[in-house]
Parts: structure tokens; C-alpha cells; sequence
């Protein structure tokens, strides 16, 4: 046995110990957290796969604790055994599923240029709409933010009812446009506010037009904030209920009123159920692995100034 | 704000007499044109003749041709100032078309008694609504409910503020977990409600029952009694919109520069002194924005409460939201209805506007 000339001195090993317990701490609650987000997820993929036994008997790992059946797909349509064969379970939810898409790409899509546009007016030139300068005008724009629909749900309802718009995609989705229109507004003023004005005056002097200049010049260096304006509109319209479930009933249903419609029936079929409300979140699900940056852009560019 | 043009562009614009002259004909044409149409339906409604409209939509059309003529004659009268304007001028009008007029409707509708299921159609009637609201306890209950929904916020923020900073600090696999903890939001209420108030906390078979039992809970029911509701809303919207100021947050904190916490460590402060003295002030302004909007968010709350408990027990969960939408949905009673959410809306613009006063005083730099 040799002696050990060099030792860490006690305050080290001290100092080393402290920071192991940091990490394990730090480690240990990210960890808890993911699974808390992770949970629910996981729960309703593999409940989609249960049969009735498993449910009751609380089983969770596939293959280890039961054996997955394509039950829950099968009620949709969508397993492989029936993928081929006619179901009316399946037109009706490709049906919703189609209606959610166009409706929330749309409305995303109109929001985002007609945001667009007012935001780099209002950062670049000054405006007199009657008694309104551009601090009011943004303002207005803004604090469409704070009505609750439900102020507008049932003026709308009886309005619709009138111009025959009740039950169709297009009244759908001049609401939803109008909802996430201040969304985008404040994003895209902070994307506008950092370009440089250097930029278009040297466009100008070119020989450009003002909106040539906006086109070409801007549009393609605001392409980001755009994109993170436009995916966090998707979301929040892909989503939601509220205005869909009261104006909507047979030809226009979206997506969430068809999971809400199946969970108020008594005795809930779990695995179908699953089956569904996986289907429903998975294009979200996928956007949000896929293109989590822009949103955490999107949502970050108010926050800091 | 800055007052003049950030943009200074010098135009020679010589609009000749007959251009402005066309200008206002196309505005003031097409303004006639809606206004004839209106007539003409406002006529056949009050039954004074038939024109054969089967529904408004003439005049939505008659609008719609307006607003974009509107758009053209600026373009027309004013040069380029006028095509500056039309950066500006369509989402001005669209959201003044969908908004303004459809509140002066609901004021109209908040004040007659309306009963969409029965046939005599909308009739005035004062201020009867109101002295039914004055009497409605469902309808305050709601109202102190929000007030306790909002409450909850603290907690969220200080939960998204304990993730951001863990996400902030030299951890491994930081996408992993961003990603992860961003999902929630992701997801829409009304699958999240299944997914989490239907299943996974059904009292008998659900995960979070079994849990509960392990634990020692005798009898786990998360929507028996009205506190134990409550907190199980409030949890599970929390679990929705976590993410949303965390990230937030994440993003004021990395805007803070690394010398600062950097200088105050060679000063001797601990983690615990350092984030009370330097990260807690710097973060003031990005928390009391992150906070107002989910107060923003949180008062739009009905989807969850809707599709789990639809109230209950008891009314115990209700939102104002959720509460009108069964006014709807069970009797019909759009009058009631507007009025209540017009009341509502009275009371989220006075309460926000103070908030906002307030935390503009308290951010205001100390001198």
C-alpha cells in the first residue's frame, strides 16, 4: 500500500459533494416534471391499444402487462383490418378532421397577413384614422385581446343565424381569424420594430415602391416571426371549442367538437375514446417536436423588449 | 411612442381633380349602393314588401364591396400616403366590422327578452335582465369563482418560474425537455378533459386514482366535493398553460447578461441571494406581462369546464364562460345571456385597466 501523497483538501470534497446533490436535485425535478407532461400522452396512446381488462386492471406497458389490440382504432376505422373497408365512423371524422384543417390553416393564414401588414404600418409610419394616432390604433388592435368570446358568441350566433352563415367554414372562420389577430399583431410589431428602417430608405432611393419595398425587401427578413406567428395561430384555432361547439352542428364541425360530442355520452367507450382524442392532438403533437423553436419564438418576442 | 414618420419618404404626388373626383364617387357610390340594399332588407323584415331576400347576405356582400372600394379610393385621393394607409386600413376594418358591431348588436339583444326556441321573437324589455342577474346567485357564484381561478395564477408562475430556471441552467438534453414541457399546450382542452378529467382521473379504474389510493386516500374522487373540483380544474388548466408563461420567462431570463449574476458571485452572494437581489427585480417587467396575459387567458376559461364537470357540483366549477354557454345550450335565453356576458365584459375592462395601472406604478424605475 502506497500512501496517497495528493488529496483533494476536505472544503473540495465538500464543495463536490454539494454539487452532486445540485444535479441529482435539478435532475431529479426535471425528470418528475417530464413525466408529468409526458403521463397523459403516453396514457392515451397506449389506453387506445387496451381492451376493456386491461383498463379495469389499471395495466400500463404494453406487451409486458397486456398484449395491444387495435380495438380502439377499429371503432374509427383506422386500424389496419378495416382501413380498407367502408366505415361511416371514419368519412365523419376525415370529415372534422378536413374542417379543422382548412379552418385553422385559413384563418392562420388571413390573421398573419392582415397582421402582417398592420404591424409594419403601424412601425414605420404615423397614422390619423378620425381621433386615433398610432399609439390608440395599436391599442385597439390589442385589446381585442381582452374581450372574452363569449361576448361575441351569442351577437354572432344571432348574426350568422341571418346572413346564413350559421354552420359553415367561412363564418368559422372570420371569428377565428378575428381571435388571434391581436396574437399576431404583437408579435410581428416587435419583428418589424428591429429591422433596420436603413434597409427600405436605401430600397426607396433604388426606385422601389413602398410595397415593393415591404414585399421584397422586408417580408423575406420578417419570414420567421412570420412563420412563429402563423404556427401559434394554428395551434390556438386547431383548438379551439368554444365558438365551433356553438355555431357549428352538422356540415362545419371541427375536430375538438367531435372528442366533446363523444365524451358527454354515458358509459365511455375508453379505448375509442383514446383512439380519438390521440388522433386529435397528434398534428399538434407532431408540430410541436418538429417546429418547437418558432413557437418558443413566437411566444418569447412580446415578453422581452 | 415617436411622433412623425420613422420612414421619411419624399413623394411628388399631383392627383388630378378628376382622380380625386373618382376617388370619392367610387367611396360615396358604393356607400349609396349598401345603403339602398339595407333599406330595401330593413323593409322586407318589417314586412312593408317582399324583394325576394332569402337572408341578409346582400348587404354583407354590399358591405364587403364598400369596405374594399374604401381601400381603393385611398389609393386614389391620397398617392402614396394612401397607399401607406392601406397597410393599415383592412385589419382596421375588419376587426372594427367584426367586433364593434356586433357588441352594439349584443347591447341591443342584452337589453329584450330573447327566447331563440320560442316564436315571439326578440321583445324589449328594459331592465328586467338585470334584476334577474342582481338575483342570480349561479351567476355571482361564477363571477367568485373566476376571481379564485385567477388567484391560482400565482402558483403557476411560480411553478413556470422554478422550470425556467432550471431550464436556464447547464442541464443536459435541454431540447429533450423543452420540448417535453412544451407539449401541454399543445394540446386542445377538450382532448386534454378527456384525457386527463375523464380518464385518468376516473375515480375507479383512472392512473391518478390508483395513485391516490396507494397513497392512502381512502376514497379518491376528484370531482365529489366542491373545493377538491375546484382544485382539480385549476390543476389541470395549470397543466395546459405551465409552458406558456414558463417560456416566457425562459426567454427573459436569457436576455439577463451572464455578467451580471457573474459579478455578483465574485461579490460573495449565494444562489439564494443572487436570485432575490438580481434575477427577481430583472424578471419584474417580463413576469407582470406574462402574469396580465394569463390573467387574459385564464378569464377565456370554459372549454375544461365545459367538457368535465359542466359546472358541478353544485355550480362549484363554474366559469362565467362556461356558465352562459349552458344558458344557451339548456334553455336558449340569448337575451340573459348577452346581458350577462356584457356585465362580464364591463367587469374584466375596469378590473384589467386597474391592474395595468398598478403594475405600470410598480414598474415604474424607483428614483
Amino acid at each position: 500500500m502506497t500512501t496517497q501523497i495528493f488529496r483533494d483538501s476536505s472544503t473540495d470534497l465538500n464543495h463536490r459533494a454539494k454539487w452532486w446533490t445540485s444535479r441529482v436535485a435539478i435532475y431529479g425535478v426535471l425528470i418528475l416534471w417530464a413525466v408529468i407532461c409526458l403521463f397523459p400522452i403516453y396514457w392515451t396512446i397506449t389506453t387506445s391499444f387496451k381492451m376493456a381488462p386491461n383498463v379495469m386492471k389499471g395495466n400500463l406497458i404494453p406487451w409486458v402487462d397486456f398484449t395491444p389490440k387495435w380495438i380502439g382504432w377499429k371503432s374509427l376505422g383506422l386500424s389496419p383490418d378495416t382501413i380498407g373497408a367502408e366505415s361511416t365512423v371514419r368519412a365523419e371524422f376525415m370529415k372534422r378532421f378536413w374542417n379543422s384543417a382548412v379552418v385553422s390553416l385559413t384563418s392562420s393564414a388571413l390573421a398573419v397577413g392582415l397582421g402582417s401588414l398592420a404591424a409594419y404600418g403601424l412601425s414605420r409610419f404615423s397614422y390619423k384614422f378620425l381621433w386615433m394616432k398610432n399609439a390608440d390604433i395599436s391599442f385597439f388592435f390589442l385589446s381585442q385581446l381582452i374581450l372574452p368570446p363569449v361576448v361575441l358568441a351569442l351577437p354572432f350566433l344571432v348574426l350568422y343565424k341571418e346572413l346564413a352563415l350559421l354552420d359553415t367554414r367561412i363564418g368559422l372562420i372570420l371569428l377565428y381569424t378575428l381571435s388571434v389577430l391581436p396574437i399576431v399583431i404583437w408579435i410581428m410589431r416587435d419583428q418589424f420594430g428591429s429591422i433596420p428602417t436603413e434597409l427600405e430608405e436605401a430600397a426607396l432611393v433604388d426606385g422601389l415602391s413602398i410595397w415593393g419595398a415591404f414585399l421584397t425587401i422586408i417580408m423575406p427578413i420578417a419570414l420567421p416571426g412570420m412563420v412563429a406567428a402563423f404556427i401559434l395561430s394554428l395551434v390556438l384555432t386547431w383548438n379551439e371549442y368554444f365558438f365551433a361547439a356553438l355555431l357549428t352542428s352538422t356540415y362545419a364541425n371541427t375536430l375538438p367538437v367531435m372528442v366533446a360530442s363523444q365524451t358527454g355520452s354515458q358509459g365511455i367507450s375508453w379505448w375509442s375514446m383514446a383512439a380519438l382524442s390521440f388522433a386529435a392532438i397528434l398534428p399538434l403533437i407532431i408540430i410541436g417536436v418538429v417546429l418547437e423553436r418558432y413557437i418558443i419564438k413566437g411566444m418569447a418576442a412580446g415578453a422581452v423588449k | 411612442m415617436s411622433n412623425g414618420d420613422l420612414l421619411h419618404v419624399v413623394t411628388n404626388d399631383n392627383i388630378s381633380p378628376r382622380r380625386k373626383a373618382l376617388g370619392r364617387g367610387v367611396v360615396w357610390g358604393s356607400a349609396a349602393l349598401m345603403a339602398v340594399i339595407a333599406a330595401l332588407q330593413t323593409l322586407q323584415s318589417t314586412g312593408h314588401g317582399d324583394f325576394g331576400f332569402a337572408n341578409w347576405r346582400p348587404t354583407l356582400y354590399a358591405y364587403c364591396l364598400w369596405a374594399t372600394c374604401l381601400c381603393w379610393a385611398q389609393v386614389l385621393l391620397h398617392g402614396e400616403h394612401g397607399k401607406r394607409t392601406l397597410f393599415v386600413l383592412p385589419a382596421a376594418l375588419f376587426v372594427v366590422s367584426l367586433t364593434v358591431f356586433p357588441l352594439l348588436f349584443g347591447l341591443l339583444i342584452a337589453f329584450s327578452s330573447w327566447n331563440l326556441s320560442s316564436p315571439d321573437g326578440r321583445q324589449f324589455n328594459g331592465l328586467d335582465n338585470v334584476r334577474q342577474m342582481w338575483a342570480d346567485p349561479f351567476y355571482w357564484n361564477a363571477m367568485w369563482n373566476m376571481l379564485a381561478y385567477s388567484a391560482a395564477i400565482i402558483v403557476e408562475y411560480a411553478i413556470a418560474f422554478g422550470l425556467a430556471l432550471l431550464l436556464n441552467a447547464e442541464i443536459r438534453a435541454r431540447k429533450f425537455f423543452r420540448v417535453a414541457f412544451l407539449l401541454p399546450l399543445m394540446l386542445s382542452p377538450v382532448a386534454v378533459s378527456w384525457m386527463i378529467g375523464k380518464s385518468m382521473l376516473e375515480a375507479r379504474y383512472g392512473p391518478l386514482a390508483r395513485l391516490g389510493r396507494f397513497l392512502g386516500w381512502d376514497n379518491p374522487s376528484f370531482f365529489g366535493s366542491p373545493e377538491v373540483a375546484k382544485l382539480t380544474i385549476m390543476a389541470m388548466d395549470a397543466w395546459t398553460y405551465i409552458p406558456f408563461m414558463m417560456i416566457m420567462i425562459l426567454a427573459g431570463l436569457q436576455a439577463i447578461p451572464k455578467e451580471l449574476t457573474e459579478a455578483a458571485k465574485v461579490d460573495g452572494a449565494n444562489g439564494w441571494r443572487n436570485f432575490w437581489e438580481i434575477t427577481f427585480p430583472l424578471m419584474l417587467p417580463v413576469s407582470i406581462t406574462a402574469i396580465l396575459i394569463r390573467i387574459i387567458f385564464k378569464l377565456k376559461l370554459a372549454d375544461v369546464v365545459i367538457n368535465v364537470t359542466s359546472g358541478g357540483p353544485g355550480g362549484a366549477t363554474d366559469t362565467v364562460t362556461s356558465f352562459i354557454f349552458r344558458e344557451y345550450r339548456d334553455r336558449s335565453n340569448v337575451g340573459y345571456g348577452t346581458l350577462l356576458a356584457m356585465v362580464y365584459l364591463v367587469v374584466i375592462i375596469i378590473g384589467m385597466t386597474l391592474l395595468m395601472k398598478l403594475a405600470d406604478r410598480w414598474m415604474r424605475p424607483r428614483t
